[in-house]
């Protein structure tokens, strides 16, 4: 047997306490396998171990959530007999590595921790965030991360309905992509992972096990040096073909009712997926590994363990129905095999070649994994003491159009053009509006969805960020006229062994925690990616939030495009002028100090019922929040959708125009009075603004705003 | 026996691809590259063992499936 | 009308023609599996959108030799309208049954957007209901729809009068602004855009309907 040395535990990524816990575990040393199996299942992608202790406090039920945390994906109830299914996932390191498989194969472990659960996946979304324009690697990443997104997506035939991009140097070394999928499936057809029944087969579909991105977990987990491009061979191809028969054919399988529990092989493959089904049974499993397809010659025992081969599942049948399940998955030409079966021993246990090459006791390998209170230092981002004001601009117009020029302001076309927004045939509202609405298929039922996150504000004030993004998400659900009903989120900050960037952690977790007490949208799904790092420069704070809403008839929707000269236009909220951490005090002013914008939950969510109101009663014609850039870019945003300018009759300073304050919606209507009593009787600040009408707004041509709008991203992207 | 085909597009069909690749290697310094053309290639491990019967099979293949011969040429290469 | 919509492995836009002919033609179509031989008895045959086969190798090549092409080609050489949509379309090619070939979009991205159309020819069972020279707004949403052919063959299909769409702003290069093409009869007919994809203004057009009315009237 194999002597495992300090050196072998400090190459899997273990420390001294972490591998005497091991020791402990198992009463013996361990052989290489299972030091893998123990090493991926103790990561911080696999064990949340420095964050699982502050992911408990988060709010996860509603009445209307089935299934929180802990599964593949979170399901919620959408009437009718009916669930939404979904969650959202990081994929940062290997899109850094190798951008397009790294964006592709994110795409792809989403979409199976969706359909895993019986859906059939009906929205894609993501949260893009790369370094500065200027840096030489962004184009390159930018390029190849949406060439990958759009080429797994398009090609399983999947809309990819919204996102959010943004540029800033704190990701020059560590850019963000993450994937998010929403999917439906009628509620008493969810499927979940605990395996059960004594000697039920244990079965393999979908691909075969290679010898790709073996550690990509623990990889997943450790800080970049620049050493890190050297470690492209661990990283995972990505076959969208075969992931949509995949797809279909579980879909085709899940109609009967031949599946005990069913769990994708996602970040430790085969290890992962074993030591869970098990686990969340209370059951053993035993694997002859001899029986697992494999593309390679000459595959160990550990590289099977520990392969990240895409497009596979493993699920446990009842028994007698492998034939049958087996036929489905011959159609579909995908791989088929029995490699196990569940035993009454609580330990995975391992064969190869006619002998034992793994023991673990189930219990100790998920229940003993390290559990950190790492030290944290919240509080809000050094502040200076001595701040700037924000100087106001020497002309509106002129800096509006700067500003709809700038890179995070400036259209985002280039990129959604390259993502099939439209398959399925169910998107009513397309990339570009607050949020991505599809139809319920076959019904008159929407589902909108969005992801959002500030994570300047997050710097500045880790609750307040915290806070905020869950609101934002609230917002844009709000503004199209659907019901927020849960989050799924998705995680990503620097080294939490250092107390700041823990300190960041905790914060926003605490800010998201109340928001969704407040607001009654829970967290039901998740993930956390840490160590986004290099050379010891962190990330922003960057916890994104993928909200998901109910419309009941999605003919009543409401977009942001202005619709008819001489409408009403009024902003919803009051504008204090918060112009600290706003687009305009960066990206003109160059101050990058001050505060963030608080938000404020009891508003927030009277707001939102207002609006939702509004537009259920066919008073609005139009509807936006109020985010980046403030006041001024929401309504230029909606000048230039509609292509029709705006007459301003309010007067206010740059604070009004460009502040950042929080829940504030801009709304229009061919029917002032009404919307203004319906504001009064509900006590709600409601401001006019001015009315639709003309070409231009503040003395700037719409189709001027548009093209500085729409020509950043393609001149960025065409220039070498 | 194994075989290589090379899938390369006909002369007068317009390569966006090759440009690309033409323009790109321009901007990272590489001067002096003409035309850059982009093909497929394939590798095939065959059961036949006979150069010539194994040449007809591939060229039935090309035909039939490896190249689209209204934009594509292709070429057989044998390695015994 | 009867219709039936060819399913290869890795067709994606299937149930979205299926929803289109249903909506408009009144009836569900026969979902026919790439790996059937016997295709029913139907006025029309559909290959959707989609990748089939991943689209490698090239778009359309695999699926184009399906066991389920030789009886659809049978069908399209007696006459039997024939309807290809954006891999569909890739797939008529591959075939045969259309000439020319769809190559990676000159701007070399995936490209989805609504297009201007021109009806060129309004001639056939599948575009009667619109009128020669109509603008129509219809999606695309392709990585190899840029439309090659030799001059000669060019040639050919503008003076038969087989062009049935054009783009008003090319989006993928296709040679004479080519969206869309006819066999010489007229039975055959391909082309990138997704009529399916525009039936209703909840979408954001409903330019496509015309398309369903005519093979509705027609057959």
């Amino acid at each position: 047997m194999s002597t495992i040395t300090p050196e072998i535990v400090a190459e899997h990524g273990l420390n001294e306490e972490e591998y005497a816990r091991i020791l402990n575990a198992l009463g013996r040393e361990p052989n290489i396998n299972e030091l893998g199996i123990f090493s991926v299942m103790w990561s911080e992608h696999c064990s949340y171990k420095s964050s699982r202790r502050h992911l408990a406090t988060l709010p996860t039920e509603a009445p209307w959530v089935i299934c929180g945390p802990g599964e593949n994906a979170g399901v919620i109830d959408i009437g009718d007999g009916q669930t939404a299914i979904f969650k959202m996932e990081s994929h940062n390191h290997p899109s850094y590595i190798e951008p397009y498989q790294g964006a592709a194969t994110g795409v792809g472990g989403i979409l199976r921790d969706v359909f895993t659960m019986g859906a059939r996946p009906v929205a894609n979304l993501n949260a893009l965030r790369f370094g500065s324009p200027d840096h030489p690697k962004t184009r390159h990443l930018l390029s190849g991360v949406v060439a990958g997104i759009g080429g797994y997506g398009n090609c399983v035939g999947i809309a990819t309905v919204a996102g959010q991009t943004d540029f800033d140097p704190a990701y020059d070394g560590n850019i963000l992509v993450n994937a998010m999928t929403v999917g439906t499936a009628d509620a008493d057809k969810v499927f979940y992972s605990a395996a059960a029944g004594m000697g039920n087969p244990v079965v393999y579909v979908g691909s075969k096990t290679g010898r790709d991105g073996i550690h990509g977990a623990t990889m997943a987990s450790a800080e970049f040096d620049d050493d890190s491009e050297e470690k492209r061979p661990t990283v995972q191809v990505g076959d969208p073909f075969t992931e949509k028969l995949l797809i279909e054919a579980c879909l085709e399988l899940m109609a009967g009712d031949s599946i005990v529990a069913i769990q994708d092989m996602g970040a430790a493959g085969l290890t992962s997926s074993s030591v869970e089904m098990a686990s969340k049974g209370e059951v053993g499993i035993e694997l002859n590994l001899d029986e697992v397809p494999q593309r390679e010659e000459n595959m160990t025992p550990y590289e099977m363990m520990l392969s990240e081969s895409q497009e596979r599942m493993l699920m446990v049948l009842e028994p007698g129905r492998e034939e049958e399940a087996h036929a489905i998955f011959r159609k579909w030409d995908l791989d088929f095999a029995v490699i196990g079966k569940v035993t009454d021993t609580n330990h995975l246990t391992l064969l190869h070649g006619g002998e034992v090459v793994g023991d673990i006791p189930i219990g100790p390998l998920v229940d003993d994994a390290p559990n950190y209170d790492r030290p944290h230092d919240v509080k809000p981002a050094a502040i200076a003491a001595e701040r700037p004001d924000v100087p106001a601009p020497t002309e509106l117009g002129a800096t509006l159009h700067q500003m709809m020029g700038s890179p995070n302001l400036s259209s985002r076309r280039w990129i959604w053009e390259q993502y099939d927004h439209q398959v399925m045939g169910d998107t009513v509202v397309l990339p570009g509006g607050d949020a991505g609405v599809v139809r319920v298929h076959g019904t008159d039922k929407a589902l909108a969805s969005v992801t959002d996150c500030t994570p300047r504000y997050c710097y500045a004030d880790p609750v307040e960020g915290g806070k905020q993004a869950v609101a934002e998400t609230y917002r844009n659900i709000s503004a199209v006229g659907a019901t927020p009903l849960a989050i799924t989120n998705c995680l990503n900050f620097g080294n939490p062994e250092k107390p700041e960037i823990m300190g960041q952690f905790v914060g926003c977790i605490q800010g998201m925690g109340e928001a969704c007490k407040a607001l009654d949208y829970p967290v039901v799904s998740g993930n956390v990616s840490l160590y986004n790092e290099t050379n010891g420069i962190a990330i922003l704070p960057t916890p994104v939030i993928g909200g998901v809403g109910l419309m009941q008839d999605y003919k009543k929707l409401v977009r942001i495009a202005l619709q008819n000269d001489g409408d009403s236009i009024y902003i919803l909220g009051d504008t204090g002028g918060h112009l600290y951490q706003s687009i305009y005090a960066k990206v003109i002013q160059d101050i990058h100090v001050g505060p963030a914008p608080r938000v404020d939950l009891a508003q927030e969510k009277a707001h939102s019922a207002f609006v939702r109101g509004q537009i259920e009663d066919g008073t609005l014609t139009a509807c936006h929040d109020v985010a980046d850039g403030g006041t001024l870019v929401a309504l230029a945003e909606m000048a230039m959708a509609g292509g029709k300018g705006i007459t301003l009759d309010h007067e206010g300073d740059h604070g009004f125009w460009f502040g950042e304050d929080q829940g504030r919606y801009i709304l229009v209507t061919s029917n002032g009075a009404a919307l203004e009593a319906a504001a009064s009787e509900a006590n709600l600040s409601l401001t006019k603004l001015g009315r639709v009408g003309g070409d231009s707004l503040l003395g700037q041509s719409i189709d001027g705003l548009k093209q500085a709008n729409e020509d950043w991203m393609p001149g960025y992207m065409a220039a070498v | 026996m194994k075989a290589k085909v090379h899938v390369t597009l006909k002369s007068g069909v317009l390569d966006p691809q090759g440009k690309a690749i033409q323009h790109t290697l321009s901007s990272l310094g590489f001067g002096g590259v003409n035309d850059v053309r982009q093909g497929k290639f394939i590798e095939l491990d065959l059961e036949e063992t006979n150069e010539d019967a194994a040449r007809a099979a591939l060229t039935d293949m090309c035909e039939k499936l490896l190249a689209n011969t209204v934009i594509e040429n292709y070429d057989i290469e044998l390695i015994a | 009308m009867k219709s039936a919509v060819i399913v290869f492995p890795g067709s994606n836009c299937d149930r979205d023609v299926a929803v289109a002919l249903e909506k408009i033609a009144g009836n569900r179509p026969h979902m026919v599996w790439h790996g059937e031989t016997d295709l029913p008895e139907v006025d029309l045959v559909v290959l959707p959108g989609g990748f089939s086969f991943g689209d490698y190798l090239r778009s359309g090549a695999m699926a184009g030799r399906s066991p389920i092409m030789k009886e659809v080609i049978t069908r399209a050489h007696k006459g039997k309208p024939t309807l290809g949509i954006c891999n569909g379309f890739q797939v008529l090619t591959e075939t045969g049954l259309l000439p020319g070939a769809l190559m990676r979009n000159a701007g070399l991205n995936f490209v989805c957007r609504d297009v201007t159309l021109k009806v060129e020819h309004a001639n056939s069972a599948f575009t009667n209901a619109y009128t020669n020279g109509d603008e129509i707004r219809i999606p695309v949403a392709h990585h190899d729809g840029n439309y090659f052919a030799d001059d000669d063959t060019l040639k050919a299909l503008e003076d038969n009068a087989q062009v049935a769409f054009r783009y008003k702003d090319n989006p993928n290069g296709s040679q004479n602004d080519i969206a869309g093409i006819y066999n010489e009869s007229r039975s055959v007919l391909g082309l990138m855009p997704h009529p399916e994809r525009a039936i209703g203004a909840e979408l954001g057009s409903t330019d496509g309907i015309k398309m369903f009315e005519s093979l509705m009237a027609s057959l």
